[in-house]
């Protein structure tokens, strides 16, 4: 189906799409950067959510009508990504300012086995497989955001790793837009791979330095080989005034595991849409979040994984905490293919309802075409229950702080899934003064 | 320490729906009263209304503790007084450990009356003894409060808070429901080990067998929201043999 693109919408982006530069830019990469544009320009931003099953709970009307220049701004310090997000000096980080990889403000350690850095260079380089990898997972689809974004794709990072290595130390990837006065928008890229029998964790984050709405639209792909190991960290915590529609696509080969953790509490609408094809047997991935919302804050979680090969499992966990009149989606997709049999497969979707003003939209799905499988699937929406609230506040715990405990209780079990310790002490902290903000936003939900 | 006047108890926004039809009772400090009555009496609601639980609407009466009226008291401020309740059925709370809960708790009530917070060491230390004492499983304090926990690990827990925040009025509301012989030892243990003349106890119980193992100076029959007689530890032993049946009116009638 071909959605009638509102011309507004597409005209506000054409002018910064004909004025990149093209010098240095492989063939390959100018011809998929065409392409993309096309398709952009036919889908443009989906406004219309009737018989739209990607976008019907989240009105993406306010984005559509907004402008957003084009171009990197800077300069950034060093010191305002430490303060603004996780931050761990031994690991090897990888800065990209406004999308453009950051020699100055990497710190890359020379560890063996890993290709961190800019993804342009990469490019430029000939690596191994990229010209194969870029965009095969996302880019060539029929997807506004994934073509807008490989529209512009010039840079970002990459993140390779090669077989047999078994890194320990997380690898960081800041995503940093400056501080313009201007709204502007920025189309983040990263592609990693991982090599047979590899482990690595990765944290993947994205700071706002503005305090003006800005337009955010990374796209990751993550090609899982066999028997690799991948623990991945998303943060977003961009400023309440921003756009972050955000993409993964992971292709998992034989016996890898993939396990993706979002902590998703900025923007004004944000979007984490991850895809993970399970693509050759034994293949399993973990995907895992918490998001929170005040205000008015829309958090949409739209999570899919495809059990394309027997024996592979699939996890599906997020919680969310809103308040105010804040709006979260949780859409959770799992398809069982015909061939997948001996898949196992888990939904679970929790919600924690602050006040009378919030709305969750949960719609946990399951396709099954193979018979032999264990799928199980769930979603609740719930609120801090008034016999726990008084049992607390029986031994001396005021109102206020005794739901503290509570809303922290509920979402501690995610937290927990933060392994890395500075990454942990700043999820913990951020969601220690997000449960502030909630608080004062809720109403009689609740009360004793 | 406690009194009770004529108290008058409806559950909030339900018309004609008085629980508690005018109940006065004193317990005086060091004392230790139970009150037992057959389901539905209201004595688990007398137990929550002490305790500040809002369902419920003051329509006459006044509960003073220390010789002031805490009708108008929120149930942290009760706690911070001096009170405790002890549930019939604790919460279950995920992610919430009981030792961190613990010192928020004591860290309230010492901020509530001027006194020092207990350092991080010293509260340490005095959970793992009460721990001990409780004879509660190390391992499941560390885990969520009372979540999977069996119902006799839940009465322990409820002595281990008991022990950590050292009320001067305890108000057990039927612990001793659903409990083996063993778990109301421990209980009874409980009570027994802190029973000082500094603490009051009110032991809200349907049965007589707790009171095998604690001695009540003072019993009470609470029968369709009134006190209907008031005795000592005998009158315990007189509901074992005959049941409630000789209080209530179709009982009386009959």
């Amino acid at each position: 189906m071909t959605l009638a693109a509102p011309p507004t919408s597409v005209e506000k982006y054409a002018a910064a799409f004909e004025s990149l530069s093209d010098s240095g830019t492989p063939d390959w990469l100018i011809a998929t950067r065409l392409q993309a544009w096309a398709n952009f320009s036919e889908l443009g931003i989906p406004t219309a959510r009737r018989g739209n099953e990607l976008w019907k709970y989240t009105n993406l009307r306010p984005l559509a009508d907004a402008g957003f220049e084009y171009g990197q701004i800077g300069p950034v310090s060093l010191d305002q990504i430490k303060s603004a997000g996780p931050w761990d000096d031994a690991w090897d980080t990888v800065v990209v300012v406004d999308g453009n990889f950051s020699a100055q403000l990497s710190s890359l350690n020379g560890t063996p086995g890993l290709t961190a850095g800019s993804l342009g260079e990469a490019i430029a380089a000939g690596t191994d497989n990229l010209e194969s990898q870029f965009a095969s997972l996302a880019g060539r689809e029929n997807y506004a955001f994934t073509a807008l974004n490989t529209a512009f794709a010039a840079d970002g990072a990459y993140i390779g790793i090669a077989a047999d290595t078994r890194l320990t130390t997380p690898v960081h990837v800041v995503f940093v837009t400056s501080d313009p006065t201007s709204s502007r928008a920025t189309y983040p890229r990263l592609l990693i791979s991982a090599s047979s029998n590899s482990s690595l964790t990765i944290v993947e984050s994205y700071i706002n330095l503005s305090e003006s709405s800005q337009l955010t639209v990374p796209v990751t792909e993550v090609f899982s080989d066999h028997d690799s190991q991948i623990r991945h960290y998303r943060i977003q915590i961009e400023n309440e005034k921003s756009f972050h529609i955000g993409t993964a696509r992971v292709n998992q080969k034989a016996g890898s595991s993939f396990t993706s953790t979002s902590f998703a509490t900025g923007a004004l609408i944000g979007r984490n849409d991850v895809h993970t094809q399970l693509d050759e047997p034994g293949a399993e991935c973990t995907l895992h979040g918490l998001y929170m919302t005040s205000g008015q804050q829309q958090q949409d979680q739209e999570i899919s994984t495809t059990h394309a090969r027997p024996n592979c499992t699939s996890h599906q966990f997020y919680k969310g905490i809103l308040s105010g009149k804040s709006h979260a989606v949780f859409s959770g997709k799992v398809v069982v293919e015909r061939d997948a049999q001996k898949s196992v497969a888990n939904q679970k979707d929790l919600n924690l309802m602050l006040s009378r003003g919030a709305r969750i939209d949960a719609k946990p799905s399951l396709e099954i075409f193979a018979d032999d499988v264990k799928c199980a699937h769930g979603a609740t929406a719930g609120h801090v229950d008034r016999d726990t609230l008084f049992y607390l506040r029986s031994r001396g715990v005021d109102e206020e702080t005794a739901k503290a405990i509570l809303i922290r209780g509920f979402a501690d079990e995610m937290l927990d899934e933060f392994e890395p310790a500075a990454l942990r002490e700043f999820v913990e902290r951020t969601t220690d003064d997000r449960i502030a903000t909630l608080l004062a936003e809720s109403d009689t939900l609740g009360t004793v | 320490m406690l009194e009770i006047k004529n108290l008058r108890v409806s559950v909030l926004d339900i018309d004609d729906s008085e629980i508690l039809k005018g109940i006065d009772l004193t317990v005086k400090t060091g004392e230790v009263h139970a009150i037992m009555g057959p389901n539905g009496s209201g004595k688990s609601t007398l137990a929550n209304v002490l305790m500040g639980r809002t369902e419920y609407v003051i329509t006459e009466g006044d509960i003073l503790y220390d010789g002031e009226s805490i009708i108008d008291l929120l149930p942290e401020k009760r706690a911070h007084l001096g009170m405790f309740l002890a549930f019939q059925y604790p919460a279950e709370i995920p992610g919430v450990r009981p030792w961190q809960f613990l010192k928020a708790a004591l860290d309230a009530k010492a901020d509530s009356r001027g006194e020092e917070k207990m350092s991080i060491r010293d509260f340490s230390k005095l959970f793992d003894e009460k721990v001990e004492a409780v004879g509660i499983n190390p391992q499941l304090v560390k885990r969520s409060l009372n979540e999977g926990f069996s119902g006799g690990e839940k009465k322990r827990n409820e002595m281990l808070q008991l022990e950590v925040l050292q009320p001067e009025l305890a108000i057990l509301d039927e612990t001793d429901s659903g409990l083996d012989v063993d778990a109301l030892r421990i209980v009874a243990h409980g009570v027994n080990s802190m029973r000082s003349p500094e603490r009051s106890f009110i032991i809200v119980t349907h049965y007589q067998r707790l009171l095998n193992y604690i001695k009540p100076d003072v019993v009470h029959i609470l029968v369709e929201g009134k006190i209907v007689k008031t005795g000592g530890p005998e009158l315990a032993l007189d509901v074992e043999k005959d049941g409630y049946k000789q209080y209530t009116s179709v009982g009386a009638s009959a």
